[in-house]
């Protein structure tokens, strides 16, 4: 997959509501170039809700069922149990959630929906905050960063939920970054054409959540990547590949970059430089980083 | 027609499976477990042609009910007391989205404690969110209502959920015969269905975005309208499937006696159905008593109680109660009655936690009020 080979035609119209620099709609473009029109999506409490735009307008050009925050993969079921009954295996549903509502409160339904196989993809957008709400923590919140609800940085770590997918065997997922559309489309792509319930994770910088420049989303992507704060990874039939500078960083052909590289230019850490470095923070977000790929080493590196 | 002599939830069963939903998600909990139990021995019998989704919860029930019919198919659920609590959200979401799905709640008390017995707290307190409600009495009214609920919700003058209400145990686990018809009977009362709208990739449209005030004031509108509506269909469904199965439990109420009654008795579910036993008796001795049964606590019979009151004094049974309040059909007739009957009424709570309540027990409080000697609202058996 080429950038020229990602399809021309938009199922995500102009003059959406999302934020400048926005993450989720780079992401939802790709997903819907890579989905096409036969689609339909079921989207929670979320930012998308917002991206849509306000009644009677829309900035969809895909069928897309809202519903209530916790209810994305149950909803999702229902719309695929329905497709197949009246025999539209043609169609592709997605659930589009964020993380609060993948991580936190949609994890049952979604942890059901995957345990009865359903015929879905579930595609997280991981901006690591409830930033509709306006910016609180998640699960997916790292730590010692800033939220409303964290005011002097998080005090824990975030949790793994592409492994806590993964314990679900299901036979496709992934985690994947706005800063590589290839790797979003081709991920997508693969998903689509497998059956059963397949998972992909997006990671998605958020400037005002985040607390950086609107122009730096992507940048922010590739250094949370190249400091090994995300992976790049897919899981088909319970076969592991890390991909990309990941695969490089997870067979130690190449170093991490220390995730300081990736949380300076970012507003909610801060309180982790200013008035004076928080040394013994900033150790414990690299030890914890480290210790996390050796683990990622130990379970996943073909030797 | 063949007789079916089974439970309430198996019969409830049978005739959701007769109304061919294409979707059936659902969560086990006591006392409605048989019932899913029944639909899950259809789908391994292959007698029962569509999906059954086993979700993780009541919530992921509903949630994939309003899924599939929002993808356009005919649905169905079950659920009972807690279950139906934690519905509640999707509860709102499935009546404001205008999806036609047609559920059976078995009604059980709320814990804690727990308590698996009889009665109507659960579904009174959905009463807000926009569904439909039925309360049966029999086996037979239970399979009629739940076919006549389908022809309801997708009626495009409804478009809502409808929840048909049968009482714990009294009704969901004690068999008594019904009339089941033919498979073609209920084919050609409930004809084809045809979505009032649904997700469509040749249309594609987004349903439940962000709405300002102005529409969403519209949308509440337009559901006290079709609930409006409902009043007028409920009898005519009701006498449409007395023609072709023979079957007629009342439209909004059932009247039992009433007709020339100086006391009138009004009570839902199985109190209900044991009223008329209770009528009989005080009929004997020649009081003028009759039974209002409420088949419908939404829409709410405002009218057909008003000419209740300018007939009789009233006599209302709750098997639930408003905390802080009173029994709600005993608060709801008095809204009802209010500035159009100046008749005397009279509340009672009984039965609640699955308490018994016989026909005597019905008797002794119609005589208390109709002696004078009741309070205005009074919990019957409280000592016992």
């Amino acid at each position: 997959m080429a950038l020229k080979d990602i399809p021309v035609d938009e199922c995500l119209l102009q003059g959406n509501a999302a934020c400048p620099g926005c993450p989720a709609t780079i992401g939802l473009r790709l997903v819907l170039k890579a989905l096409g029109k036969k689609t339909i999506m079921v989207v929670p409490a979320c930012c998308t809700a917002v991206i849509e735009s306000l009644y009677p307008h829309t900035s969809f050009d895909i069928p897309v069922m809202n519903i209530a925050f916790e209810a994305a993969a149950a909803g999702a079921s229902g719309v695929e149990a329905a497709l197949r009954q009246q025999g539209r295996t043609d169609i592709t549903v997605v659930a589009w959630a964020g993380d609060g509502g993948t991580y936190d409160i949609g994890i049952q339904a979604l942890s059901g929906a995957l345990e009865r196989r359903t015929n879905f993809i579930y595609i997280c957008y991981n901006n690591q905050i409830y930033s509709n709400t306006g910016i609180q923590r998640s699960g997916a919140t790292p730590y010692g960063a800033w939220t409303t609800t964290t005011v002097g940085g998080k005090d824990e770590f975030r949790k793994e939920m592409g492994e806590i997918i993964l314990a679900h065997h299901i036979p496709y997922a992934a985690q994947t970054c706005i800063s590589y559309p290839e790797d979003i489309i081709s991920k997508i792509t693969k998903a689509k054409n497998i059956h059963g319930p397949k998972y992909i994770e997006i990671f998605a910088p958020c400037p005002p959540g985040w607390r950086f420049s609107m122009d730096k989303t992507v940048e922010m992507g590739r250094l949370a990547v190249d400091s090994g704060a995300w992976s790049l990874w897919e899981c088909e039939n319970d076969v592991m590949t890390f991909n990309g500078k990941s695969k490089l960083i997870l067979e130690k052909k190449i170093p991490r970059k220390p995730v300081e590289e990736w949380i300076k230019y970012q507003g909610r850490f801060g309180h982790l430089f200013k008035p004076q470095r928080d040394e013994k923070r900033l150790k414990e977000i690299e030890d914890y980083t480290d210790r996390l790929w050796e683990r990622y080493r130990k379970c996943y590196l073909k030797i | 027609m063949t007789i079916m002599m089974d439970t309430g939830n198996r019969i409830a069963a049978k005739a959701a499976v007769m109304a061919k939903p294409e979707v059936v998600a659902a969560y086990p909990i006591t006392p409605q477990t048989t019932l899913v139990e029944a639909i899950a021995e259809y789908v391994a019998r292959k007698e029962f042609k569509g999906e059954y989704i086993c979700v993780e919860s009541e919530h992921s029930a509903m949630s994939a009910c309003i899924g599939a019919s929002a993808a356009g198919s005919r649905t169905f659920t079950a659920t009972s007391s807690h279950g139906l609590l934690l519905m509640h959200e999707m509860l709102h979401w499935a009546a404001l989205a205008r999806l036609p799905i047609v559920m059976c709640n078995i009604n059980r008390v709320i814990g804690p404690g727990w308590n698996i017995w009889v009665d109507e707290n659960d579904s009174i307190s959905q009463r807000d969110t926009g569904w439909i409600q039925f309360y049966c009495s029999s086996n037979q009214e239970i399979f009629d209502t739940v076919i006549q609920a389908f022809k309801l919700a997708e009626h495009e003058n409804v478009v809502l959920p409808v929840m048909v209400n049968l009482n714990a145990f009294i009704l969901s686990h004690t068999s008594m015969p019904a009339q089941i018809p033919e498979q073609q009977t209920v084919d050609d009362f409930l004809g084809k269905y045809i979505p009032h709208w649904k997700l469509d990739i040749d249309n594609p449209t987004t349903f439940g975005n962000i709405i300002g005030p102005a529409y969403y004031e519209k949308v509440r509108w337009a559901m006290q309208k079709a609930q409006q509506n409902a009043k007028t269909l409920i009898p005519k469904i009701a006498k449409d499937w007395k023609k072709v199965s023979g079957y007629y439990h009342g439209d909004l109420l059932e009247y039992y006696h009433c007709e020339d009654a100086e006391h009138i008795l009004l009570a839902m579910g199985a109190i209900g159905a044991e009223s008329k036993t209770a009528i009989d008796e005080m009929r004997k001795t020649g009081l003028k008593i009759g039974l209002a049964r409420v088949r419908v606590i939404r829409p709410f019979p405002t009218e057909e109680i008003i000419k209740l009151g300018n007939q009789a004094d009233l006599i209302v049974i709750d098997r639930n109660i408003s905390v802080g309040l009173e029994g709600a059909l005993f608060n709801e007739v008095k809204a009802a009655l209010y500035g159009q009957s100046d008749t005397k009424a009279t509340g009672f709570i009984a039965g609640l936690g699955g308490k018994d309540v016989t026909y005597q027990d019905i008797e002794t409080m119609c005589r208390k009020s109709m002696k004078g000697n009741a309070k205005e609202q009074e919990w019957y058996g409280l000592e016992g």
